[in-house]
């Protein structure tokens, strides 16, 4: 008949602006950064988007509270520096936070828009004004009158910087102690420098001493002095502890000591904080096998396996014992390894690194696994399968299965608390340990964890530091 | 920046030379204590290396290092004189000699280098009221370090030489298989140099059981227990010689796996040291 409704159009679902990429096939033999970041027109393009929402969903995705909404906003307008420094008003690190964050699983999943299309790509926005503004030249923003109080912050990484930036922005003074000869924390020793430039992690911490921030490097809390002469000698009226993951873990299976077995702790730092890919121009060597097997499933996994692929591996696999669906690594980065060329050995665990009389390693003896039950953290336990062992042909191992905390510091404070794994315990609210005035936050609290949780962890900790020394 | 204050080549056999430098490092030098070592980094390029405390001066603010020059670190290191900077200096790391307990009679063996590294534990157990035994050893009278520093503390010397050249002709473990055999009460050895030597005097002492700490020098990176670059097997259980040691008890440690785990590098090792040398002449 002739009254049919005509049907309500809707549009399709739009997707984010694509990220310009190095090829895969280019990349995977050079160290130079794979996301090459937004230009101007892509940028906005992306932000036009943005609905602006009366009551946007975004912000509380965000651990260190980005004032989102209005950075994007900023963004629509072309005001790129104007929306980076709305963004360091709560976030220290945006250039670090817009390569490394998992947005897809913070702001990025509680984006109203992202309901029937794919997520404004915060992330990317994020990283674009970040960079922007650095090489624009950034100005400081007005400081507070100091408060005249002394806080030490110790580690240097996510959750210190971040402490530190929140702290000196409200008055007072910080000093940060770090053990390596550089600041950066996982950001320096860790991430490599084809997904966070070490130059960016760089400006940021200098950007942090320009507001006022002291860094002592080289300095080891604990050994060379401890918290209680840092309070009670020096003058600290508060302490953030932010040491982070310490002692990597190896499994419990013969060969871990081979000559070719390797933390990925020390993989990474030998190439990323001590720049062991540009050797012999740097002193500090790195080897490669031909075959490399690193195990585990996590992020770290994914940037052991991509680095041996750019140090000259001819074969690099990941062996995980549980399947894709469960791996801990973003997805973007387990896709940019596949794209590399890195072959995902899933449902299989080591149970022995075979080794020749030099103690130099041959092969990996591995077995099958399949799911069973859900375990304790609702994950299908792989189990398992009885006859199934085979020896993968690999003549190095790198092993990726997290890290445990640090003992230098819990052992050496008297009265500081810890759990049964070593990790500091703190009053969830405030971030304080069991010792008055000493707080603490990130993988040192939690084990090994993300960037961004530990960023959190030292933000709520410095409100937690400012509230204590406000009322002692 | 650290700065050496004080440099001696304290011995120099055809071009191999074990140096001493003094470095002012007033908060290392607060509280390091013997057993100890600091990781250091001689220029912005440079790898990160372990070194043991040799000597500390608190009042100073002193630390003394003593290294033999052997590869590319250590010569570059070498260079280095009075009054000029080593870029990274990072201590004190690692437990320290439990030497301040009286054992009764110890026995302390310095081989090469390592008598730098053995005198200050051998000093303090000798204030803490032992009888002390040193046996300094070397590869021939041209390579014996802190012979005087050693003989000035201890209650009986004895130095040997692989050569004769100097003392007794042999291995440290010819003097100690010697006191062991003459029925000499010892309570505790303690033995620091290369690791075929501390090897052998673990092996010396384990049929009497006499108690044997030595001092490993594992591969580092960054020497707080972060990389596990430095692990090692101790009765059988994986352990870090930053953290957990550097001394261990000597019966325990897996020296062979050591050795191996040793030359790891051993290869880009000698490319840093033969580039090095070809663009830069030695300096």
């Amino acid at each position: 008949m002739a009254d049919e409704k005509p049907k309500r159009k809707r549009k399709p679902p739009t997707k984010k602006v694509p990220m310009p990429e190095q090829d895969p096939d280019v990349r995977r033999r050079n160290f130079e950064e794979v996301a090459l970041g937004y230009t101007a027109e892509q940028a906005i393009e992306e932000a036009m988007k943005c609905l602006q929402c009366r009551n946007p969903k975004c912000i509380s995705g965000c651990p260190v509270e980005v004032p989102i909404k209005q950075f994007v906003e900023l963004v629509q307008e072309g005001k790129f520096v104007e929306a980076a420094m709305k963004i360091k008003e709560t976030n220290s690190l945006p250039a670090v936070c817009g390569r490394v964050c998992p947005q897809e699983t913070q702001c990025e999943a509680s984006c109203i828009y992202g309901i029937r299309n794919e997520p404004i790509a915060i992330g990317r926005l994020e990283r674009f004004v970040a960079d922007f503004a650095r090489q624009k030249g950034e100005d400081l923003p007005e400081l507070p009158p100091k408060i005249g109080k002394k806080v030490a912050v110790i580690g240097c990484g996510p959750a210190g910087l971040t402490c530190a930036g929140d702290l000196i922005l409200l008055g007072y003074d910080v000093t940060i102690f770090e053990a390596f000869h550089k600041g950066g924390g996982v950001l320096q020793y860790g991430i490599p420098e084809f997904r966070l430039p070490k130059d960016i992690v760089d400006a940021e911490i200098e950007y942090l001493q320009r507001l006022g921030v002291d860094i002592k490097y080289n300095f080891v809390i604990g050994k060379i002095r401890t918290i209680k002469e840092l309070m009670e000698v020096d003058g600290y009226e508060a302490v953030f502890i932010g040491s982070g993951a310490g002692a990597p873990n190896f499994m419990h299976i013969e060969g871990m000591n081979l000559v070719d077995v390797f933390s990925a702790n020390e993989f990474l730092t030998r190439v990323n904080l001590m720049k062991g890919y540009r050797f012999p121009e740097y002193d500090t060597p790195v080897n490669i096998g031909n075959k490399v097997a690193v195990i585990g499933g996590g992020n770290v996994a994914m940037d052991a396996a991509r680095t041996s692929l750019r140090l000259g591996a001819e074969e690099v696999y990941i062996v995980y014992r549980r399947a894709r669906e469960q791996m801990p690594a973003r997805a973007e980065e387990i896709h940019h390894a596949e794209e590399e060329g890195v072959q995902f050995k899933l449902l299989m665990n080591p149970v022995e690194v075979l080794g020749d009389g030099a103690k130099h390693v041959i092969g990996m003896k591995c077995i099958r696994m399949e799911l069973g039950e859900p375990d304790a953290s609702g994950r299908r336990r792989p189990v398992p399968i009885p006859n199934s062992e085979f020896v993968l042909d690999v003549d190095m191992v790198i092993v990726a299965i997290g890290n445990s905390p640090n003992p230098i510091i819990p052992s050496t404070t008297p009265g500081l608390s810890v759990s049964k794994w070593g990790t500091i315990e703190i009053d969830e609210e405030t971030g304080m340990t069991t010792v008055p005035g000493v707080f603490a936050g990130g993988d040192i609290v939690t084990g090994a964890a993300t960037v961004i949780s530990a960023m959190g962890a030292g933000k709520r900790a410095a409100r937690g530091i400012h509230e204590y020394l406000s009322k002692n | 920046m650290y700065e050496i204050t004080k440099k001696k080549v304290l011995a120099n056999v055809g071009g191999a030379r074990t140096t001493l430098m003094v470095v002012k490092a007033p908060d290392v030098a607060r509280v390091c204590l013997p057993g100890q070592f600091v990781m250091i980094r001689v220029n912005e390029t440079g790898e990160r290396i372990p070194l043991t405390v040799a000597d500390f001066d608190r009042d100073r603010g002193e630390v003394t290092i003593v290294f033999q020059e052997v590869g590319k670190t250590t010569k570059l290191l070498g260079t280095l004189e009075e009054g000029e900077f080593i870029q990274d200096f990072v201590g004190p790391l690692g437990k320290a000699t439990p030497a301040d307990k009286k054992y009764g009679t110890v026995v302390a063996i310095g081989g090469g280098c390592g008598s730098a590294i053995a005198y200050p534990v051998a000093r303090a157990f000798k204030d803490a009221g032992n009888y002390l035994i040193t046996i300094n050893g070397a590869r021939s009278m041209d390579f014996l370090i802190y012979r005087d520093e050693m003989k000035s503390i201890s209650d009986e010397w004895y130095e040997t030489t692989d050569d004769g050249s100097c003392g007794v002709h042999g291995f440290v473990t010819t003097v100690l298989a010697d006191l062991i055999e003459k029925g000499r009460d010892i309570d505790l050895v303690f033995a620091v140099g290369p690791v075929p030597m501390m090897k052998f005097v673990a092996k010396t002492t384990e049929s009497k059981g006499i108690h044997t700490i030595v001092s490993l020098n594992s591969i580092m990176v960054d020497g707080t227990g972060m990389c596990g670059a430095c692990r090692v097997s101790v009765g059988g259980q994986m352990k870090f010689s930053c953290v957990d040691g550097p001394e261990f008890d000597g019966h325990q440690v897996d020296f062979d796996e050591l050795m191996r785990r040793l030359e790891a590098y051993k290869e880009k090792e000698a490319i840093s040291l033969e580039e090095w040398e070809k663009q830069a002449g030695g300096r």
